[in-house]
């Protein structure tokens, strides 16, 4: 018992002076640290304290597996007309989350199979798994079905693609520090610090910005446009800005150039009129293929597509060489510029919407951070007091060891870059009372094996020994709760849990192997008969 | 210096005695506690319901009834009001709103704060929240999800470590310490949100920690006192601890205590659910679980039932009990 070597007492003060001095630098204003020639790592404040803006977006995978079907049936379309010999299709529908289509020739069935297993990528994907299912019904209708295996991969890789245009979009705000997580299979969290109206953020983030350019049709009939109805090959859009006052316009479904082919979108102002506007630059492949459609199609119109909706339907004056063009719509500076942003960020290949948010305002977090900090110290200090006078030396060394304690949490916090919650500052406060539990099973059992007349060295051996078993079972049973807390928790509960586990951790080393390290050295400095516990 | 001993040297309460009491006192306050979650109900927050949260600060302590008036004159749907915190401080609670669109909750929440900073000079909002349905049902599970598997492991963590006995005292004890808790909240009407679920597995973990204290010595004494009376065993070991029990709980309790005073309105609820638990997880460790082995039959040195049945089971020859 008395034996505890130098190296080891050299180890110990060691561990927690490194630990502790990590803390150092979140305890200091930022602009101090800010200064120093390394950055250090620093605890990062929850926005219940700093303040700001929580969003949950979820993708809507209805909306991704109806677009994936789309894309699928312009696929076939394109493919079987250009087989040679030609491929008649007829009757093509995308109702009921399938694909199926006729074939006018039964005999090109063969064919007509080969072909739709190039374009469904040969029958199976990267994963080995086909993502669709071909069948034959009827020896002339074809079926085609996504497969679930193939969707989960398109979901993925959707929601990856998703969270980088998230994550662009935000930055162009010039937001601080945002944190962008994926989370679950089709869930993307937001957390903005100092963001107190989140309006324009959720707007930008509402867009999924598909850009297309098509030309408009203008053989439809006005009266079944109204019923929604559009003449073969061309398709009803809405246009609510519509000069002619009805808010529908019919358009060719070929899409002459989309938001895929921009290099850029800015805001800028229309010369004459000095309205806000889009300018935007296409590149090579794009700004040709507009330079020949728009050659071709002098006096006509075209119309701007922005997520499904007209913005705006300009006739094509004279051809369009650049390789760039203007977007006039009625915008205000604002809302250009929101549309700037969201076409040069990318569109979102899947629409998301707001499922959960919150905001703190400033005030209030402000105020949380005195409040704990305030509570913590009251909190230290009578803990303290309290231990001192039932344990005198003994509870001092306690003492000793939960203050060390305390900053080795925070350290370990800033260290792992840890973010600290509301719940954390509780979970803080929960910790420097069950620190102390440890000492106590010790303290008490010294007591005990003294009032049983054992000698000094005995029972504070005893005492040790028989209590570290204890303390043992009693932490790992509330690590357990902890780290389903952390598991399943979701952010402020996560918080408290962090806190929570380190906090268990660091305190059975301090308040074990630190507290005996101090009452070994006393004891064999003193030598003492008797005993004040 | 003289030390401050909070249990007296040689304490010796007959706990075991006073068990059909105590039983009878646990069983009376669960259905009161179970009665009470009945009929008035559970506050749930926005978090486990859904729907919208507004913290507005007003510069004096507003009318209640004015309050309500200008928001219901929004056309926003029934608003609850709740003060928290200082008299300044009100929630204002309102339902899910039905509309496609991804503005209209932001919009209420500027149309609300809107209105009372034109009739109340000064007012702002400290917070807002919304939760959409589909996110409180998820949190709820989660919550229970938790809750459950945590009790569920730390039970088969002490039958792991001891007897089953333990473990099912162990968990009967902590089915009482959360009905309890749930029994004040419906009493309290103090909000349920997600804080609440950490809340509830800190008790779970603290209560646990109380009970492996107290096992673990009558473990240790079934060991040294072969002989010994089960009823002594469990007196003796529950006395020989109620210093450290009390010790622990009264440090807790204190620095609750300070987290409940000072630490702000938005962790009250959840401090004051922790220190409730703190003592009912004493008492119930005293009480419930300690007194609930004997109920169980557990009996002293089961090392030795346990070789004997090994024995037998090898077809050996029959060893009587041990000198």
């Amino acid at each position: 018992m008395l034996d505890f070597p130098r190296w080891k007492v050299a180890w110990i003060w060691g561990v927690l002076l490194v630990l502790s001095a990590l803390a150092i630098p979140s305890l200091l204003p930022e602009r101090i640290t800010a200064r120093w020639p390394i950055q250090p790592s620093r605890i990062n404040l929850g926005l219940d304290l700093a303040g700001g803006s929580y969003l949950l977006l979820e993708a809507d995978t209805n909306d991704l597996t109806n677009s994936r079907l789309e894309s699928m049936r312009e696929m076939v379309a394109t493919e079987m007309r250009r087989a040679t010999p030609r491929i008649g299709i007829g009757d093509i529908s995308t109702r009921g989350g399938q694909l199926s289509f006729l074939l006018r020739d039964p005999a090109q069935v063969d064919a007509a199979r080969e072909k739709l297993l190039a374009i469904t990528g040969g029958g199976a994907g990267l994963t080995g798994q086909r993502e669709w299912d071909i069948q034959v019904v009827d020896t002339s209708r074809f079926i085609l079905k996504p497969t679930s295996a193939g969707l989960t991969q398109a979901i993925d890789t959707a929601m990856g693609d998703a969270t980088e245009v998230v994550r662009r979009r935000i930055d162009e705000l010039g937001t601080r520090e945002p944190t962008i997580v994926r989370q679950g299979t089709n869930r993307i969290v937001v957390q903005v610090p100092g963001l107190q109206n989140p309006q324009a953020l959720k707007d930008l983030l509402g867009k999924t910005a598909r850009l297309e350019f098509k030309l408009v049709d203008t053989t439809a009939d006005p009266a079944q446009l109204a019923q929604g109805r559009a003449p073969i090959g061309s398709q009803v859009l809405p246009y609510p800005n519509n000069p002619s006052g009805i808010p529908f316009i019919a358009v060719k479904r070929p899409v002459i150039i989309s938001g895929d082919q921009l290099t850029d979108a800015r805001q800028g102002f229309e010369q004459q009129t000095n309205a806000p506007n889009v300018n935007m630059s296409f590149n090579a492949a794009g700004g040709q293929r507009f330079a020949r459609v728009t050659q071709a199609n002098i006096g006509k119109p075209f119309a701007i597509i922005v997520d499904n909706s007209v913005i705006t339907a300009p006739n094509i004056e004279s051809a369009i060489l650049g390789g760039s063009g203007v977007i006039n719509g009625g915008f205000t500076v604002d809302s250009a510029n929101q549309l700037a942003i969201a076409l040069r960020s990318g569109k979102l290949p899947v629409a998301l919407k707001v499922i959960e948010e919150s905001t703190v305002g400033p005030d209030l977090g402000r105020d949380s951070i005195r409040n704990g900090i305030i509570a913590s110290a009251v909190a230290v200090a009578l803990v303290v007091a309290f231990m001192f006078v039932t344990y005198g030396r003994f509870g001092a060394y306690a003492n000793l060891a939960v203050v060390i304690n305390v900053m080795v949490i925070l350290g370990v916090l800033a260290f792992l870059k840890g973010t600290l919650t509301l719940p954390g500052i509780a979970g803080f406060v929960l910790t420097i009372g069950t620190a102390v539990d440890a000492n106590v099973l010790i303290n008490e059992r010294i007591r005990e094996e003294r009032r049983r007349g054992r000698s000094v060295i005995q029972a504070v051996e005893l005492g040790y020994h028989e209590a570290s078993r204890t303390i043992f079972e009693a932490n790992v049973t509330h690590a357990i709760s902890g780290v389903i807390m952390f598991v399943l928790g979701s952010g402020p509960v996560k918080g408290f849990a962090v806190v929570l586990l380190i906090g268990i951790a660091t305190s059975v080393f301090t308040a074990v192997t630190f507290t005996r390290m101090l009452v070994v050295q006393w004891v064999r400095q003193t030598k003492p008969k008797t005993m004040n516990i | 210096m003289k030390l401050l001993k909070i249990i007296p040297d040689n304490t010796n309460i007959d706990f075991v005695r006073l068990r059909g009491w105590a039983f009878g006192l646990t069983l009376a306050l669960s259905i009161l506690a179970c009665v009470l979650v009945g009929l008035r109900g559970l506050n749930f927050g926005v978090d486990f319901v859904g729907g919208l949260m507004i913290e507005e600060r007003f510069a004096t302590p507003p009318s209640q009834d004015r309050v309500r008036s200008v928001v219901d004159a929004q056309g926003v749907g029934e608003a609850q009001l709740q003060q928290q915190g200082d008299s300044r401080t009100l929630v204002i609670r309102l339902p899910v709103q039905q509309s496609a669109d991804e503005g209209a909750t932001n919009a209420v929440v500027r149309k609300v704060t809107g209105a009372l900073s034109r009739e109340f000079p000064n007012a702002q909002f400290n917070r807002y929240s919304t939760v959409s349905g589909k996110v409180s049902g998820e949190l709820i599970r989660n919550g229970l999800l938790a809750i459950a598997l945590a009790v569920l492991g730390i039970g088969l963590f002490a039958i792991f470590r001891f007897e089953w006995q333990f473990g099912v005292s162990t968990v009967v004890a902590i089915v009482h310490d959360l009905l309890m808790t749930l029994g004040f909240f419906a009493l309290t009407r103090f909000e349920v949100d997600i804080n609440i679920i950490a809340a509830f597995l800190t008790i779970i973990g603290y209560s646990i920690n109380d009970k492996i204290v107290i096992d673990d010595r009558i473990r240790e004494n079934m060991r040294r006192y072969r002989k010994m009376d089960m009823r002594e065993i469990i007196n003796l070991s529950v006395n020989e601890t109620l210093p450290r029990t009390v010790m622990t709980s009264l440090t807790i309790l204190l620095a609750l205590a300070a987290l409940l005073l000072l630490g702000g309105h938005v962790l009250r609820g959840f401090t004051a659910a922790m220190i409730l638990g703190i003592v009912v997880g004493t008492y119930s460790s005293i009480y419930v679980s300690s007194s609930l082995l004997i109920t169980l039959g557990l009996r002293a040195d089961p090392d030795r039932e346990r070789v004997a049945k090994r024995n037998s089971m090898e077809g050996a020859e029959r060893i009587g009990p041990r000198a």
